[in-house]
């Protein structure tokens, strides 16, 4: 069968709108990239429920924490580098400080605006993001998960960033599986290794885990959609029952899902892990797979990572 | 309006008397916490009294009132000013101000809506108020709803280029349920304005933003309360409003007035009663 792909920027754009429709308290502020983060149907849908301040991310945080104050729950449609950082430091004083319910949908996650170049790739906005209390982040891995995780956060208090790719990947869930925010979603077990996987690299950790049982090697491998608050238990599990943990993230590999099973398992005093991800350095214009085999997110390093912590 | 009860509008005298009573809580909030900005709130004193005690539809007894008209101080740091409203309006009792600055106190250094009743967001960060309310005025217009919101803006704050993203908003959206109000004390945190930054005329800046301005002194209640009438009746002109109230740092005060050093200090306790003795003189 031939791999379905689809862009989770797209699965934003077709839920926000379904969501829109079904609450006149869903809003969507952009930025003037709407046509990219696929928010011209919500605009044309729902013009009273839209509003768009220009190229202005900053301002866009305070339109949204004001607009929240009035019980609308609006989602800042924008960039993952520009919805991290530039409105950063909004985000912090006017959103998370007083946990008003805001969503930041940010497409063009990690390396996936691939041709755009290291301005465009969001490689530390998971990291920025999960040093502020009160916030909850959270990267599907299809266009499926990401539809039912949009309307999850939509229906969920408090502010939340989400994640998408800018870039096709593999649709790799049918419509029937349920995510919970905070809970991470088995996808295979075995005794042998963990891969914990996030977002894009999932369908590539799905590639090495098969791989790996080919060759004998039982893998548990967990979709871990959201990394804050990360899922303690799912991990603890994985140290209980395997010891030996793979993550793999197209992110930089300090302060994302690596870092966040990291330190899990470092005050558990017991268990082996591996980040596989960005090598904390920027990117550049290149084919995505390209980008990704140079930071080793490749299946055959998950494979090879994984064999190596089973010496 | 259902659950407002018609009130007579209090007078220039009132306010006046008001404004001193205002001025001895935040001398006294800041004299007890050791800590605090006299000079930004005492520059503010006289508008948010009108503000408070006149112009501003607002139930004491239930601060999240969702038709409430919305006050949000930008510049955070001047928080003493709101708090002392706040009390003297009833939102909460009035011996809560000698807590300014304590731990576990609602009173925290910069608002903090989630602790005290009464703020409509949190403040302390510059330049950010301005486009919540931005966001609050638009949330009005589409609910279809009558309330108001002010928005006190320091002039060293409008160096933040945010003030300018949010402005040119307020006037796409037609946010004539909007008002800023520039506090123009000349001075910052590290000197003049015009030496640090030189912010120009503010006025023209709003009014090229697409606003509509009035000039006013911001420490003379006949001119605050007439200009506040003014715009009460050009809520529909589809033009959100600016107040440039020119204004004096630490007024009311002698050894404070136009003075940068009190911008961050607390005064001691024999500053602390001249201070108090100069607001009940009344310089004004």
């Amino acid at each position: 069968m031939a791999t379905v792909k689809k862009a989770t920027r797209d699965a934003f754009g077709d839920e926000i709108v379904e969501l829109g429709k079904n609450n006149p308290d869903i809003y969507v502020v952009d930025v003037d990239i709407g046509k990219s983060c696929k928010t011209g149907k919500f605009k044309d849908a729902l013009p009273e429920q839209y509003v768009n301040v220009g190229i202005a991310e900053q301002n866009a945080a305070g339109v949204a924490a004001g607009l929240a104050t009035t019980g609308k729950v609006p989602f800042v449609a924008t960039y993952a580098v520009f919805g991290s950082m530039r409105m950063g430091e909004q985000i912090r004083q006017e959103i998370a400080y007083p946990n008003l319910n805001v969503k930041i949908a940010c497409s063009h996650g990690g390396l996936t605006p691939a041709n755009d170049g290291a301005s465009h790739q969001g490689i530390e906005d998971m990291g920025v993001m999960r040093s502020v209390p009160n916030m909850t982040i959270i990267m599907g891995a299809d266009y499926t998960a990401t539809r039912k995780l949009v309307a999850a956060a939509a229906k969920m208090y408090g502010p939340v960033y989400l994640r998408f790719t800018r870039d096709a990947i593999p649709v790799i869930y049918d419509d029937s599986v349920e995510f919970t925010i905070g809970k991470a979603h088995q996808i295979r077990d075995g005794k042998d290794v963990a891969i914990i996987a996030n977002g894009d690299t999932v369908s590539i950790a799905m590639r090495a885990a098969d791989e790996l049982a080919a060759q004998g090697v039982g893998v548990r491998l967990l979709d871990m959609h959201t990394i804050k608050p990360i899922d303690a238990e799912a991990v603890t599990r994985c140290v209980d029952d395997i010891g030996r943990i793979v993550t793999v993230e197209d992110h930089n590999v300090l302060n994302g899902l690596g870092s966040a099973v990291c330190e899990i398992v470092a005050e558990l005093g017991r268990g082996k892990v591996h980040r596989i991800g960005v090598r904390d350095k920027f990117g550049e214009s290149a084919p995505y797979e390209s980008l990704l085999a140079a930071n080793g997110i490749t299946a055959e390093n998950i494979v090879e990572q994984a064999k190596k912590l089973m010496r | 309006m259902a659950t407002c009860t018609v009130e007579e509008l209090a007078t220039v005298d009132e306010l006046k008397a008001k404004a001193v009573e205002l001025r001895k809580a935040i001398l006294t909030m800041i004299h007890k916490a050791n800590s605090g900005h006299p000079g930004g709130a005492l520059s503010m004193a006289d508008i948010v009294t009108a503000l408070y005690f006149r112009e501003m539809r607002l139930d004491p007894k239930n601060p999240k009132w969702a038709d409430r008209d919305r006050f949000i101080l930008s510049k955070g740091h001047a928080c003493p000013v709101q708090y002392g409203a706040l009390a003297l309006k009833g939102c909460f009792p009035m011996d809560v101000i000698n807590t300014l600055r304590v731990e576990g106190s609602i009173l925290q250094g910069h608002p903090d809506m989630k602790r005290c009743p009464g703020i409509d967001i949190s403040t302390g960060s510059l330049g950010q108020g301005l486009s919540c309310g931005v966001g609050m005025a638009i949330a009005g217009k589409r609910d279809k709803k009558d309330y108001r919101v002010f928005v006190a803006v320091g002039d060293g704050e409008a160096q933040e280029g945010q003030i300018w993203e949010a402005a040119q908003t307020a006037a796409k959206y037609e946010l004539d349920n909007l008002v800023v109000i520039i506090d123009d004390n000349g001075l910052q945190c590290d000197g003049c304005c015009d030496e640090i930054m030189p912010t120009l005329d503010l006025g023209k800046k709003f009014e090229a933003f697409g606003f509509e301005v009035y000039p006013i002194d911001g420490h003379d209640m006949s001119q605050i309360v007439a200009v506040l009438d003014l715009i009460r009746g050009r809520a529909a002109s589809g033009k959100p409003k600016c107040i440039h109230a020119k204004t004096h740092k630490g007024r009311g005060v002698s050894f404070m007035e136009d003075v940068v050093e009190w911008h961050g200090m607390a005064p001691n306790a024999e500053q602390y009663a001249t201070a108090m003795a100069d607001v009940e003189r009344g310089l004004n």
